[in-house]
């Protein structure tokens, strides 16, 4: 007596929401009909992004920690599915464990990047890290789930919100992990993932005037391109690579120094 | 005190206030009728065989012949500037790097007269500001960095900082040897070689620059000055070689320079423009405040990236405010930068007077209202009064675009939520004022100000141990302070 299994819908994660695209288009991949993301997906990404970005940048630092942290349980949780998709146990307990890295940074960030200034004269003078805004990731296409969760956390620890373009050929543990992610307390709009073709929706992204970085990593050859265009508004390219570092989520940040007399 | 009040309070505007001129002397500057490039240690001449003048624009007295370096000649400062790196500076002991920048603090600091006279003859900065500010902020950039130099590990633990290489450094005519000293201090400082253009405009401070470095003899080659117009930065940016660049100019400049350095592996900073909002609550010590609101626009001409040129003033106190600042600006002497009166200087070059007249123009057409105290300006020499505009719209284009002179335009709030609306509703993001008794206020406007620097109850200070630098359009990285390094240090992380 077998049971015919339930199969799953893969879509796009935006705004908080798990939208088909709007072009109504899919591409098979992994056995499955994934959503072929437009320009204009993109484009409402990127909107979704913007709006959560007070909020999320807004909260304490111990609060995006926890949530952070959260996310690691309920990868926890789906250990099993995620090491189907990946076809890799140890890449999946590297992801977890990522999270967990960073959720443990983002209380600790300002104190390790920012600093107080002793400038000659009256003046109480510091240096405190800020998000820079919308971050665009374009995810590597192998690992693909270690390799967008080491791109990811360090974009968001330290307040950015994001909008990631998945691996192309193996987009659907991306998928998995924005199911993650919206059960996980992560406000909606925070992280946005499309699932698509890299060559029509990266250069919207670099282009896209209220994106403020990028991490292409994951673009292919088409970087030099990309870069020109994200000169537009005077993007910030990051180039993180593998692994994890406090430096990693530097790079997403901006340094805001405050001055103040001091008097009676 | 009190008299001081009361002749503030005097009306009409005590513009009749009348000094004997005081001008410093001239004499302390020699120069040479023509400069050659300053490449490995010594002069050349210019394979492009281009030279120009300089001009000061206090009476268009063409200065001196300047070289206008070619892409042969850029390129042979990069080479200069390699070889330089690769036989002796990365390998010197990094206590003997300190030693050489401490010595050229010093040496600035001696000859601090002879630069300011000559940076005011050159770029028409009052003199008042280029001994006061710009000398003394030079001499401490240098004396800042050279002590990082031996402590690289301490501030930057367990990351293995080594330098990048070639670092090539374009700089901008408002602060020219203190934008020198900006990029060359930490470039040096973390172990790298340098070519460095100055704007086309300012060369003459970092061409004498070159003697202190004989001076301090530092070796030839590690710091390479090529002067000439855009197309030598373009050569320096381009350059295969050049492993680290560094801008301060212009947001649409840096933004050609980004698309340059676009797929390669070079390095970039970009220190660009502003339209920094200086915002004045109706708690603020108001005659506190206009100095700050003078400080922010017109000092330096108004030549100043981070310049307060979008005063907010909160709706209560607006007309006060506004009373206040039109009594002051009337005790502002405009004129010869080398008199030690002089408030406001000469504007740097013709072409930027141009750009002024042309949007303070655009902005009496718009509908703002203009106003500008009487002043006798010079007939020779490039010159513009303190202007300041009211009745202005978020939409104008004098409240859109960096001017880059002394012109203010004045806007109103009621509320902090939509003084913080209208302050970061720009595309720069470089700086801001607020001007506040009230503390959490002041904290709360810092952190939803969306620019890399604030100044609370102050405005355009400055110092070699802050970090400098913007938001958004204004550019990226930091320059001053252990953050300063960063950007001329590779890492090797475990």
């Amino acid at each position: 007596m077998s049971r015919l299994p339930v199969k799953k819908t893969y879509k796009l994660y935006l705004g908080g929401a798990f939208p088909r695209s709007e072009s109504g288009r899919t591409y098979e991949v992994e056995g499955a009909n994934v959503a072929l993301a437009s320009r204009k997906d993109l484009r409402d990404a990127v909107r979704a992004a913007r709006e959560a970005f007070p909020r999320w940048a807004g909260m304490t630092a111990y609060n995006r920690g926890q949530v952070l942290y959260r996310v690691a349980e309920m990868m926890e949780g789906r250990k099993g599915q995620f090491a189907e998709l990946t076809g890799s146990e140890a890449e999946v307990n590297s992801a977890i464990d990522r999270w967990v890295w960073y959720a443990g940074w983002a209380d600790k960030l300002a104190q390790v990047l920012g600093s107080s200034n002793p400038v000659a004269g009256p003046y109480f003078n510091f240096t405190i890290p800020e998000p820079t805004g919308v971050v665009g990731i374009v995810a590597p296409e192998e690992p693909p789930l270690a390799g967008l969760v080491s791109r990811l956390a360090p974009a968001v620890v330290g307040g950015n919100v994001a909008v990631v373009i998945a691996s192309e050929r193996r987009p659907l543990a991306a998928v998995t992990l924005s199911e993650v992610l919206a059960t996980a307390d992560v406000p909606g709009g925070v992280v946005n993932v499309l699932t698509g073709r890299k060559g029509e929706l990266s250069p919207v992204l670099a282009g896209h005037m209220d994106v403020n970085a990028l991490d292409l990593d994951g673009a292919g050859d088409n970087i030099a391109e990309l870069e020109r265009l994200a000169a537009e508004n005077v993007k910030r390219i990051v180039r993180n690579g593998e692994g994890q570092s406090p430096w990693h989520a530097a790079a997403f940040l901006e340094l805001k120094t405050v001055w103040h007399p001091i008097g009676v | 005190m009190s008299e001081v009040e009361k002749r503030q309070d005097r009306s009409p505007v005590p513009s009749a206030f009348e000094y004997a001129s005081a001008p410093e002397s001239r004499e302390i500057v020699r120069l040479e009728e023509r400069y050659g490039l300053f490449v490995g240690g010594e002069w050349v001449e210019p394979r492009s065989e281009e030279y120009a003048p300089s001009v000061s624009p206090r009476d268009e007295e063409p200065l001196a012949e300047v070289a206008y370096a070619g892409p042969e000649d850029v390129d042979l400062a990069v080479r200069a500037a390699r070889d330089a790196y690769e036989n002796g500076w990365s390998d010197l002991a990094p206590s003997e790097r300190a030693k050489y920048l401490f010595r050229i603090a010093r040496i600035l600091q001696e000859r601090s007269r002879e630069f300011a006279v000559l940076e005011s003859l050159d770029g028409g900065k009052p003199i008042r500001e280029s001994r006061d500010v710009d000398l003394p902020l030079a001499a401490a950039h240098f004396f800042y960095y050279a002590g990082w130099a031996d402590k690289l590990e301490y501030a930057f633990p367990n990351r293995r900082p080594r330098p990048v290489g070639v670092a090539g450094q374009v700089i901008p005519w408002n602060f020219p040897l203190l934008m020198l000293a900006w990029k060359v201090a930490p470039a040096l400082a973390a172990g790298n070689t340098v070519v460095l253009k100055p704007a086309e405009t300012t060369p003459l401070t970092a061409l004498l620059f070159c003697d202190v470095l004989r001076q301090a003899e530092l070796p030839a080659g590690v710091v390479n000055i090529v002067t000439g117009d855009g197309r030598a930065g373009a050569e320096i940016v381009k350059h295969p070689d050049v492993d680290k660049v560094a801008f301060t100019g212009s947001t649409e400049v840096g933004k050609e320079i980004q698309r340059a350095v676009a797929g390669t592996s070079k390095r970039l900073t970009l220190e660009l423009g502003g339209k920094a909002a200086n915002i004045i609550f109706d708690d603020a010590p108001l005659d506190q405040a206009v100095e700050g609101i003078i400080n922010g626009i017109y000092f330096n001409q108004g030549h100043v990236c981070c310049a307060g040129s979008r005063l907010f003033v909160q709706e209560s106190v607006s007309k006060e405010v506004v009373a206040k600042l039109k009594r002051r600006m009337g005790t502002l002497r405009v004129g010869d930068p080398l008199d030690k009166n002089t408030d406001v200087g000469a504007i740097n070059s013709q072409e930027q007077l141009e750009r002024i007249r042309a949007l303070v123009a655009i902005g009496e057409e718009e509908g703002a209202e203009i106003y500008q105290p009487p002043c006798r300006l010079p007939e020779k020499g490039w010159w513009f009064p303190p202007t300041v505009f009211t009745n202005v719209a978020q939409s104008y284009r004098i409240a859109q675009e960096e001017i880059f002179g002394p012109v203010l335009s004045v806007l109103t709030f009621r509320t902090p939520a939509e003084a913080v609306e209208k302050a970061n509703n720009t595309p720069y993001g470089l700086s801001a004022g607020v001007w506040t008794e009230k503390g959490s206020r002041i904290l709360s406007m810092a952190s939803r100000l969306r620019a890399g620097v604030i100044w609370a109850n102050t405005y355009n200070r400055f110092d070699p141990a802050s970090p400098f630098g913007g938001y958004k359009e204004s550019g990226f990285g930091r320059e001053g302070g252990l953050h300063g390094l960063a950007p001329y240090l590779e890492f090797d992380e475990s």
